[in-house]
């Protein structure tokens, strides 16, 4: 390590270990990390989850005292000793020294106080000479520098009158409040679109260089790192596997970890065909190597058997390439959905159109990819098509049948034709139920009494979807996030349906979990002729999966198309915009990117 | 926020008006369809040892022979704009706000809650107090220093709290605190005007023995609800600042625990002034909830038909108060509809 002046560094982390002592004996967090950060340095630290990344970020702001967390080793932040430092001298350096901001700003800002209170207090802690007055006018200051508009009103707003994003930027203004040597972000960006995520980061960025303050960038994603540090570690399992200057980790991965988690990460200038070319020879590689058998294998055995024969699949596999032949299986014309808005004082109510004219064909093994942010009426649109929600106007045809204003009880039939797969995987399995229970219920509601059917049938799915028959028994609080979008998978897959959509199906997980889920998708769709709608706000993602793209943007599709030309040339500003502001791997490119956002704003 | 504030009190008035509507149903619907005669109904109006004329002329003057629902329009005109009854040759006069006349002790009922509320208020609003403070504090302390000695032991108690009666805890203490010990004097109502202090002596065991029940209740739910509030992000957040313990516990995770509590308070007190049945019983308190008992044991239907009425009363207005009191607390309410 580099023997640099201390006044020059102002993070120092000297084998680090951070232990949980549990009834199954030590859980070892974090085991022997060391960096340093120097003054106006910024460090990214990249990992999957359960690596140990946020343990040494708690860690450095000594927010593990208290629990039942042992640290040895040294950490140092701008001069404090951070492990033996007393309570009272923590405190003094917590906001002051060193700032923090977090994953999740919805829930990282207290609900119960203004903003500029929120603000003020982080000031006064520490300068208790300051006037309120004063402190107000420095929290103005701090609102302004991150780009709230109008920061004099917004000060006294509460958190829950924020969009995600300006949460995020009033948390970074709380850091700035005691000008700290270092801003340590942990997540920052993770809940966040992908345009305001490069806002936050560009943010992020500018702070640094203009008030020369050290930044530790926490984050599972290497490519949000890439542009924004000189410096990267990569974790796992609580070791650093390789460090060093990021052209150089990113260009030479040394480590074989951060290699696969490199090519884990979805690139947006990959197409479709590039990547199903490649899932099919991963597939047949592996397929050799398990002994027999020609690829991709036909998995739909398990299911057939069951059923006794004639399976719903059968007819289409293997799936044609998404081609326009025929009738489509879904057509959607002019779809819109509206929402009465209360305003004003008296009430007065006013429509809000989520969803405006909204039109397009789907094909028979086909993806369908939809982008936009939050709020572009994406999910309103997949909830529509599910007739999870009565469209206000426009029509939906499922296989040639106007599905819009059927009743309920005409729609059940239909609606084990088209299934869904949601984002978050942790709150769309109910908690009580066994895994079995939760996929095998929609065999029970349509009609399958015999238990013992619904049994095999679900365990050859669960063995499809890469799961263990034996899980069948267990609870979601057993699985993995990534294991859990598996079983969501199969309760989707149970009933055969012809379309499913996919909302945010990766967004939720951890980038070689995410890579997996894509692979399974992609796999099932192979083998089962499955057309999907995928909706994401993951420009590369998407990009990979679908064969045509709608980008969504207020409740309008701005562009669609055939997905390699839209990403290739695109037409409208938004598309340009939202590719523009999407993550990538190369540093120098990431750079060019951030120039190129700064002249687009500039020029409004 | 002012549709808001109209929309409540109105919805609190429509709360009212069916209170009214059911409980006059209870007292002179539901006897009927158990099958009781109109004769049998006016028994009850009239006292002891009855002669047929009397029953007669009471039904007569009550109206228990005319359809239901002039039965309940009288009843509602009363409250408005006062009744009489003929009652042998002179007429009763029942004052402007007119509930019902107990033709047992030949009074108004609505002067008689009036002259019993300042004994109720005092023993509930007394007991309130206590009961919220040291509740709250109870459970914040015990959240803090969670598994510790003090919270096992807290909880312990609050347990007990929650499960024994009134009467149990009440009388245990009139025989030990009061009788056997002397360390309270015996307990009594002074109105606060004529004697502050033995107001206060006077009704402190009672408020120490119905609080005691109530403040179980809140130091168990302040103690799960500031246990999840520290685990919240925010909390690490407000460390991550650099705020002292105190304030994190304090200003950050006490307030949103308090949501809830203001909720239950409203509804616990608007039932306590609606009448402190058994504590005043027990402690001899002369106040609504003992005429209520009293009414209760002589059958005498207007005074329980007017007690009910009030309590009720009561529980709207708290009500009113909390979700008027509600987005002072928790900013997320503050809607603009």
């Amino acid at each position: 390590m580099s023997e640099s002046a201390p006044a020059d560094t102002v993070v120092r982390v000297d084998d680090l270990r951070v232990t949980f002592p549990t009834m199954d004996g030590d859980v070892h967090a974090v085991k022997g990390l060391s960096f340093e950060v120097p003054a106006g340095g910024a460090l990214g630290i990249v990992g999957e989850s359960g690596s140990g990344k946020s343990v040494t970020s708690m860690a450095l702001m000594g927010l593990h005292r208290g629990t039942r967390a042992e640290i040895t080793g040294g950490i140092e932040v701008v001069g404090n000793d951070v492990v033996a430092a007393s309570d009272k001298r923590l405190r003094q350096m917590r906001g002051n020294d060193i700032a923090m901001v977090f994953q999740d700003p919805m829930q990282s800002l207290h609900p119960q106080y203004t903003i500029g209170d929120q603000l003020i207090e982080a000031l006064r802690v520490h300068r208790s000479q300051v006037s309120r007055s004063g402190a107000r006018e420095r929290a103005i200051e701090s609102l302004e520098r991150v780009g709230i508009p109008e920061p004099a009103k917004r000060i006294n707003s509460y958190p829950h009158e924020f969009s995600g994003g300006m949460r995020q930027r009033v948390l970074i203004a709380m850091g700035l409040m005691c000008d700290p040597k270092v801003l340590l972000a942990d997540e920052p960006t993770t809940a966040l679109d992908v345009t305001v995520q490069a806002q936050i980061l560009d943010l992020l960025d500018e702070l640094r260089r203009d008030l020369n303050m050290g930044l530790i960038l926490v984050s599972h994603d290497l490519a949000v790192v890439a542009g924004s540090v000189d410096e990267v570690v990569v974790m796992r399992h609580g070791r650093a596997v390789e460090r060093g200057d990021v052209r150089d980790v990113l260009s030479r991965p040394e480590h074989p970890y951060t290699r696969a988690l490199l090519d884990a990460v979805p690139r947006v200038e990959v197409s479709r065909a590039q990547r199903r070319a490649q899932d099919r020879a991963d597939r047949a590689e592996r397929a050799d190597k398990e002994g027999g058998g020609e690829a991709p294998r036909p998995a739909t055995e398990g299911i057939e058997e069951s059923t006794g024969g004639a399976s719903a699949f059968q007819a289409f596999v293997p799936a044609e390439e998404g081609g326009g032949k025929g009738e489509p299986l879904l057509r959607v014309n002019d779809l819109a959905q509206s929402f009465k808005v209360r305003g004003g004082m008296w009430g007065r109510s006013s429509d809000f159109w989520a969803v405006k004219d909204v039109g397009f064909e789907l094909y028979q093994g086909e993806t369908l990819g939809i982008v936009g942010e939050s709020g572009s009426g994406k999910s309103t649109l997949s909830r529509m098509i599910m007739r999870l929600l009565e469209p206000t106007a426009g029509t939906v045809e499922f296989q040639g049948r106007d599905i819009t204003h059927l009743p309920e009880r005409h729609l059940r039939p239909l609606r084990k034709q088209i299934q869904m797969v949601f984002q978050n995987p942790y709150s769309s399995l109910n908690p009580r139920l066994t895994i079995g229970e939760s996929i095998g219920t929609a065999l029970k509601v349509q009609g399958e009494r015999d238990g013992k059917k619904i049994r095999t049938r679900v365990q050859s799915l669960l063995e499809r979807v890469g799961l263990e028959p034996h899980h069948y028994n267990r609870f979601p609080h057993a699985f993995s996030g990534g294991q859990r979008q598996r079983v969501a998978i199969a309760r989707a897959l149970i009933l055969k349906p012809k379309l499913i959509i996919c909302d945010e199906p990766v967004s939720a997980l951890d980038v070689s979990t995410q890579d997996q889920v894509l692979r399974l998708l992609s796999e099932l769709q192979d083998d089962f002729g499955l057309t999907y709608i995928f909706v994401a706000h993951d420009l590369a993602v998407v990009r990979q999966v679908s064969d045509r793209v709608a980008v969504m943007r207020k409740g309008e599709v701005v562009e669609m198309g055939d997905s390699d030309s839209i990403y290739e040339a695109p037409r409208s500003d938004y598309t340009k915009q939202l590719l523009t502001a999407a993550p990538v791997l190369d540093p120098d490119e990431a750079r060019r990117l951030r120039a190129e956002r700064v002249r687009q704003r500039a020029a409004g | 926020m002012l549709t808001y504030i109209l929309r409540r009190l109105g919805a609190g008035l429509l709360l009212l008006a069916v209170v009214t509507m059911v409980t006059f149903a209870i007292f002179y619907v539901v006897p009927r369809w158990a099958g009781r005669t109109t004769e049998q109904l006016a028994t009850m109006y009239v006292g002891r040892a009855p002669t047929p004329e009397a029953i007669q002329a009471t039904i007569e003057r009550l109206g228990l022979d005319q359809p239901i629902a002039v039965q309940f329009g009288e009843f509602v005109r009363g409250i408005f704009f006062g009744a009489q009854y003929r009652f042998g040759g002179e007429t009763i006069e029942c004052a402007a706000p007119c509930f019902g006349y107990s033709f047992q002790t030949y009074q108004e009922v609505f002067p008689e809650i009036l002259a019993r509320l300042p004994v109720t208020a005092s023993l509930a609003l007394g007991a309130g107090i206590i009961w919220l403070v040291g509740g709250i504090a109870v459970g914040v302390v015990s959240a803090v220093w969670k598994g510790s000695l003090f919270d096992r032991l807290a909880m312990a108690v609050a347990l007990a709290g929650v499960s024994l009666p009134i009467f149990f805890t009440g009388l245990l203490a009139l025989a030990f605190l009061v009788h056997s010990w002397g360390l309270f004097g015996t307990p009594g109502y002074v109105p606060f005007t004529q004697d502050p202090f033995g107001w206060v002596q006077g009704l402190l065991l009672p408020w120490l023995t119905l609080a005691f029940l109530h403040a179980a209740m809140y130091a168990r739910q302040t103690r799960a609800g500031m246990l999840e509030a520290l685990n919240e992000d925010y909390i690490r957040t407000a460390r991550a600042k650099g705020l002292s313990e105190r304030k994190v516990v304090l200003k950050h995770a006490l307030r949103p625990t308090l949501t809830p509590i203001v909720t239950i308070f409203g509804l616990d007190l608007g039932l306590v002034l609606g009448g402190a049945v058994l504590t005043e019983q027990v402690f001899s308190l002369n106040g609504i909830g003992r005429y209520a008992v009293q009414a209760i044991t002589q059958s005498d239907l207007p005074v329980i038909l007017g007690v009910t009425l009030f309590g009720a009363f009561f529980i709207v207005i708290c009500n009113l108060i909390v979700d008027l009191v509600y987005p002072l607390i928790d900013p997320r309410v503050r809607i603009h509809d």
